[in-house]
C-alpha cells in the first residue's frame, strides 16, 4: 500500500498557543486511520489544515506524493480532501439539497439552477449512503444524525480521496453509529482513505486499521490498532494508566431523605413524568435521541412551557416558570448543546464562567469585584484542567473539550442543590472525563444530587445510584443502580416491556 | 472586552495586534484627519472652532452611547432623532408654555424619554418584533407626536439661565455639552464594565440563549439598554433645544443614522456582542472633525456626504480585512 498523504513536520501557532509542534506521520491509501489525543492535543488542527481552513506556520503536505499548499477549503476539496467538522457547518434554513451543493450548485443551458439535477445527484448520493432523508425540509429541522448524514453526503458528492471525521459520532447514538460504520466501510470499500478523531476508544479498536496519537501538539506515535490494547491506546494519550474511570459507588444512601420530587410533568414533547431524587443521588436518565429526556429537564427548569407541572423541594411545593427561578431553587441545568445553549463563544473564558453568579460576585453598589471574580475563574480553570494560555483567551478558540469544561464550570460554581447534566462528557477525553465522574461523585458525597442524561451506556451504568429510562416521551423503567446492565437499559429503551 | 484592556492587563504591548484593534484604527485615522484639516484650513484650530467641533460631537456623541448599548445585545434604535425632536420640544413648551422652571422640565423630559424607549424595548423583548420595524414605528409616531404637540413651527421664547446648557463654558471654558457627554460616557463606562448588566448586554448580542439557561432574565436587560437609548436621546433633545433656544419639531432628522456610524467607526459589530464604549466616542469625534473640516474648506454638502458613506465603509472593510488572519 502506498501513502495518501504524508504530513511533514508541521507546526501551528496561534497568539499565545503552540497548537502543533512539528508532527510528522502517513496515511496509507485506503485505509482507515484513527487520530487520538486529548482535549486541545491539536488533532482538529491538524484536520483543518489537512483541509484547507488553516494554513500550517511551517511544514509540508504532500498528497499523492506531491507538495500540496490549500489555501482555502475549496480548494482541498477539489484535490479531493473533505473534513465533516466537529461542530457541524450546514446552514440550518437551506434544504437538504441546497446545503449539499452549497458553493458548487449547477447550472443549466439558461444559466438558472438546475434543481432537477442537484435533486437527483442529491438522492443518488444519499442512497449510497442508505439514508431516508426528507430533502424539503429545511436541515435545522432534521434530526442531529440526519444532519450529520447531509454533512456526509455533502462530502461525497465530489469525488473525495480522504474523507476527515472529527468526532463524527459525539452526537449519536446506538443505531446512528451502526449505519456510520456501515458507511465507513461502504466508502472504505470504495476506495476511500479515511481519517476518523474519536474519543471512543472502543471505536478505534473496532474500526481503525492504523492510529496516531497527539499530545500537547507533538507527536506520540503511528501503530496499527490490532497491535494494541484499550489500555497501551489510554497511555499514549495521557502518559499513565487509568484503571478504573468510574468512582466506587457509595452503598446504602437509600434511606437518604427525597430532595426533589417532580409530582407530575405534562407538555406537547413529555407526558407522565414521574420521578424523585434523593439528597446525594446521582440519578442517570438514559434512552435514545429524541426520547424525551431532554425535553423533561427543560420542562422542569421552565426553560420550556408545560402544560401540567407539580414539583416539590424538600416537601415544598415550587412554582417554576423560568429559569431564574429554577436557579433561585438551587437547580442548574447544565446544557447538551455547548455551542447554542452552554457558551457566549464570542466571550471570554473568564466572563462566561462568571454569567451565571455575576450577582454573587458584585458587592459595592453593585459592581463586579474582579478581584473576587479572577480568584474564582483561576480556580476552576486549574480544577478542571481547562488547558488555556489565560482566562481571557476567547472561547471560541478553545477545543471542543475546554470548551465543555467551561461549561461545566460556569455551572459547578453557583451553589446549586440540584444539578443536572445533559450529555456531560461529550466530546471530552479520557482522562478528563475520569475527573469529571471523580468531581461529580464528590458533590453527591457532599450532599448535591445529580441528575445526569447520558447516550453512552457506560456512563449510565458506572454512575448512576439510580437508571430512568425513557421511550417516546415517558419513562419506561426504574432500575436501581446495582441492578442495571446495558441489556437491561436498551430493552427499555428500544421500547420493551409495552403492551 | 476590548483588545485594549486585554493587553493592558497581560502588561503587553504587542504592537502588531494593536493594529488590528478597531479602536486603534478609528483613533489614528482620527490624528490623521487633524493634522490634515489644520494643515488644509488655518480656523481649524482656533479655539472657537474646537469649541464648536466639541459642541456638535456632544449631541451626537450622547446619541451614539444608548446606540452602543442596543447594538451591543443585536438590537438598533432608530428612533433617536425623532425621539430627541420630542423631548426637546415638550421641555421647551413646558417651560415656554406652562411657566415651569427649567429643571422640572428637564427631569420630566427625561423621564419621557426613559419612557418612550421603554416603550419600544418592551415590543422588542416581548412581543419580540424585529427591533428594525418596533424603532422605525417608534420613529413616525414621535416625530408626528412632535410635529402635532408644535404645530409644525419652532417654541421660542425659553428662558435665558437654560441657554447655558447648550452654550454655556464650564468654569469659562469647558464646554457645557462636553461636561454632559463626558458624565454620560462615565455612567455608561461603569454600566457596561462594572456592572452584572453590562456584562449581560454583551452575552445577549453574542448568545441569547445561553444567557437565558444563565438564569439571566433576559427580557429585562433587553427592555432596559432601549430606555438607556431614549434617555441619551432625550438628553441630546435637552442640550439641542439650548443651543437653539427653542424647541425644534424637526430637530435631529437623520441623527441616528450618524449615531449608528460613530458606533460602528468605533468597532462595534453591528450583530452584537463585541465592542467598546471607547471606541464609539472616538467613532463620534472622527465623524464631527470630519464634516467640520470639509466646512472649512467650503467642500459642499452633497460631497460631504458621498465621502462620509465612503469612509464609514472604507473603515469597516478595512478593520474586518485586519482581524481576519
Ligand atoms: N483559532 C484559535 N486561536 C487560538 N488558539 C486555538 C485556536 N484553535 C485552536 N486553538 C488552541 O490549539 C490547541 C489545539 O486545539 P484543537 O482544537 O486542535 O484540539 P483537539 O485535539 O481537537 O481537542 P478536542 O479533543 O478537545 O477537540 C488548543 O489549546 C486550542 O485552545
Ligand atoms: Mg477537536
Amino acid at each position: 500500500m502506498d501513502n495518501v498523504l504524508e504530513i511533514e513536520n508541521i507546526t501551528k501557532e496561534f497568539p499565545g498557543v503552540k497548537a502543533l509542534k512539528g508532527v510528522s506521520f502517513e496515511v496509507k491509501r485506503g485505509e482507515v486511520h484513527a487520530l487520538v489525543g486529548e482535549n486541545g492535543a491539536g488533532k482538529s488542527t491538524l484536520m483543518k489544515i489537512l483541509s484547507g481552513v488553516y494554513t500550517p506556520t511551517t511544514g509540508k503536505i504532500r498528497l499523492d506524493g506531491k507538495e500540496v499548499i490549500f489555501n482555502d477549503p475549496k480548494q482541498a476539496q477539489q484535490l479531493g480532501v473533505s473534513i465533516i467538522h466537529q461542530e457541524f457547518s450546514l446552514i440550518p434554513y437551506l434544504s437538504s439539497v441546497d446545503n449539499i451543493f452549497l458553493g458548487r450548485e449547477k447550472k443549466g443551458a439558461n444559466r438558472l439552477l438546475d434543481r432537477k439535477k442537484m435533486r437527483k445527484e442529491a438522492e443518488e448520493v444519499l442512497q449510497r449512503l442508505n439514508a431516508n432523508i426528507d430533502l424539503n425540509k429545511p436541515v435545522a429541522h432534521l434530526s442531529v444524525a440526519n444532519q450529520q448524514f447531509i454533512e456526509i453526503a455533502k462530502a461525497i458528492a465530489i469525488d473525495t480521496k480522504v474523507l476527515i471525521f472529527d468526532e463524527p459520532t459525539a452526537s449519536l447514538t446506538g443505531k446512528e453509529i451502526d449505519k456510520l460504520f456501515e458507511l465507513i466501510e461502504k466508502l472504505k470499500a470504495d476506495g476511500v482513505t479515511i481519517i476518523y478523531i474519536s474519543h471512543h476508544l472502543d471505536e478505534i479498536l473496532h474500526m481503525c486499521d492504523r492510529m496516531t496519537c497527539l499530545r500537547d501538539g507533538e507527536w506520540v506515535g503511528t501503530r496499527e490498532v490490532k497491535d494494541v490494547s484499550k489500555q497501551d491506546i489510554v497511555k499514549m494519550m495521557v502518559g499513565r494508566e487509568i484503571v478504573n474511570v468510574f468512582p466506587e459507588k457509595p452503598t446504602g444512601n437509600g434511606k437518604a431523605e427525597i430532595l426533589l420530587d417532580v409530582k407530575r410533568l405534562h407538555n406537547k414533547s413529555v407526558a407522565d413524568i414521574q420521578f424523585s431524587l434523593k439528597k446525594g443521588e446521582i440519578i442517570g436518565i438514559a434512552g435514545l435521541v429524541g426520547s424525551g429526556r431532554t425535553e423533561t429537564v427543560r420542562a422542569l427548569i421552565g426553560a420550556d412551557p408545560a402544560q401540567e407541572k407539580d414539583v416539590y423541594i424538600n416537601g415544598q411545593k415550587v412554582d417554576i416558570k423560568n429559569p431564574t427561578d429554577a436557579l433561585s431553587h438551587g437547580i442548574a441545568l447544565i446544557p447538551e448543546s455547548r455551542k447554542t445553549q452552554g457558551l457566549v463563544l464570542n466571550m471570554t473564558i473568564k466572563n462566561n464562567i462568571s454569567l451565571p453568579i455575576l450577582k454573587d460576585l458584585s458587592s459595592f453598589l453593585g459592581l463586579i469585584n474582579k478581584k473576587k471574580e479572577d480568584g474564582v475563574i483561576e480556580k476552576s480553570i486549574q480544577d478542571l484542567l481547562i488547558k488555556t494560555p489565560s482566562s481571557q483567551q476567547l472561547v471560541k478558540n478553545l477545543s471542543g473539550g475546554n470548551q465543555q469544561k467551561v461549561v461545566l464550570a460556569k455551572w459547578l460554581n453557583t451553589d446549586c442543590k440540584i444539578l443536572i447534566f445533559d450529555e456531560p462528557t461529550r466530546g471530552i477525553d479520557i482522562g478528563a472525563k475520569e475527573e469529571i465522574y471523580k468531581l461529580m461523585r464528590n458533590l453527591a458525597d457532599k450532599g448535591l444530587s445529580i441528575i445526569m442524561i447520558s447516550s453512552e451506556l457506560p456512563e449510565i451504568l458506572g454512575m448512576s445510584d439510580r437508571v430512568l429510562v425513557m421511550h417516546k416521551g415517558r419513562i419506561k423503567a426504574e432500575i436501581n443502580g446495582t441492578e442495571t446492565t446495558s441489556e437491561k437499559v436498551m430493552y427499555y429503551a428500544t421500547g420493551g416491556g409495552d403492551v | 472586552m476590548s483588545q485594549l484592556e486585554l493587553n493592558y492587563q497581560r502588561k503587553t504591548v504587542n504592537v502588531k495586534e494593536m493594529f488590528k484593534n478597531p479602536e486603534m484604527l478609528t483613533l489614528i485615522g482620527f490624528f490623521i484627519l487633524c493634522v490634515f484639516f489644520s494643515i488644509a484650513s488655518e480656523q481649524f484650530l482656533t479655539g472657537n472652532n474646537i469649541s464648536n467641533i466639541i459642541r456638535q460631537v456632544s449631541i451626537n456623541g450622547i446619541l451614539a452611547v444608548g446606540m452602543t448599548f442596543v447594538i451591543l445585545t443585536g438590537g438598533i434604535d432608530l428612533s433617536v432623532g425623532s425621539v430627541m425632536a420630542f423631548t426637546g420640544t415638550i421641555m421647551a413648551g413646558m417651560m415656554i408654555n406652562m411657566g415651569m422652571p427649567p429643571i422640572v422640565a428637564v427631569l420630566l423630559g427625561i423621564l419621557l424619554g426613559a419612557a418612550l424607549g421603554y416603550i419600544n424595548g418592551l415590543f422588542v423583548a416581548h412581543a419580540r418584533i424585529p427591533a428594525i420595524i418596533v424603532t422605525l414605528a417608534m420613529m413616525e409616531v414621535a416625530r408626528g407626536a412632535a410635529l402635532l404637540y408644535t404645530g409644525g413651527y419652532p417654541l421660542s421664547g425659553l428662558p435665558s439661565s437654560y441657554a447655558f446648557i447648550g452654550r454655556g463654558d464650564l468654569f469659562g471654558i469647558i464646554p457645557m455639552p462636553a461636561v454632559i457627554m463626558v458624565l454620560v460616557f462615565i455612567i455608561a463606562y461603569i454600566i457596561l464594565n462594572h456592572l452584572p448588566i453590562g456584562r449581560y448586554i454583551y452575552a445577549i448580542g453574542g448568545n441569547e440563549e445561553a444567557v437565558r439557561l444563565s438564569g439571566v432574565k433576559v427580557k429585562r436587560v433587553k427592555a432596559f439598554v432601549y430606555l438607556v437609548s431614549g434617555v441619551t436621546a432625550a438628553i441630546s433633545g435637552l442640550i439641542m433645544t439650548s443651543r437653539l433656544s427653542s424647541g425644534q419639531p424637526m430637530a435631529g432628522e437623520g441623527y441616528e443614522l450618524d449615531a449608528i456610524a460613530a458606533v460602528v467607526l468605533g468597532g462595534t459589530s453591528i450583530a452584537g456582542g463585541r465592542g467598546h464604549i471607547f471606541g464609539t466616542i472616538l467613532g463620534a469625534l472622527l465623524l464631527g472633525v470630519l464634516s467640520n473640516g470639509l466646512n472649512l474648506m467650503g467642500v459642499s454638502p452633497y460631497v460631504q456626504r458621498v465621502l462620509k458613506g465612503a469612509i464609514i465603509v472604507g473603515a469597516i472593510y478595512y478593520s474586518s480585512v485586519r482581524q481576519k488572519d
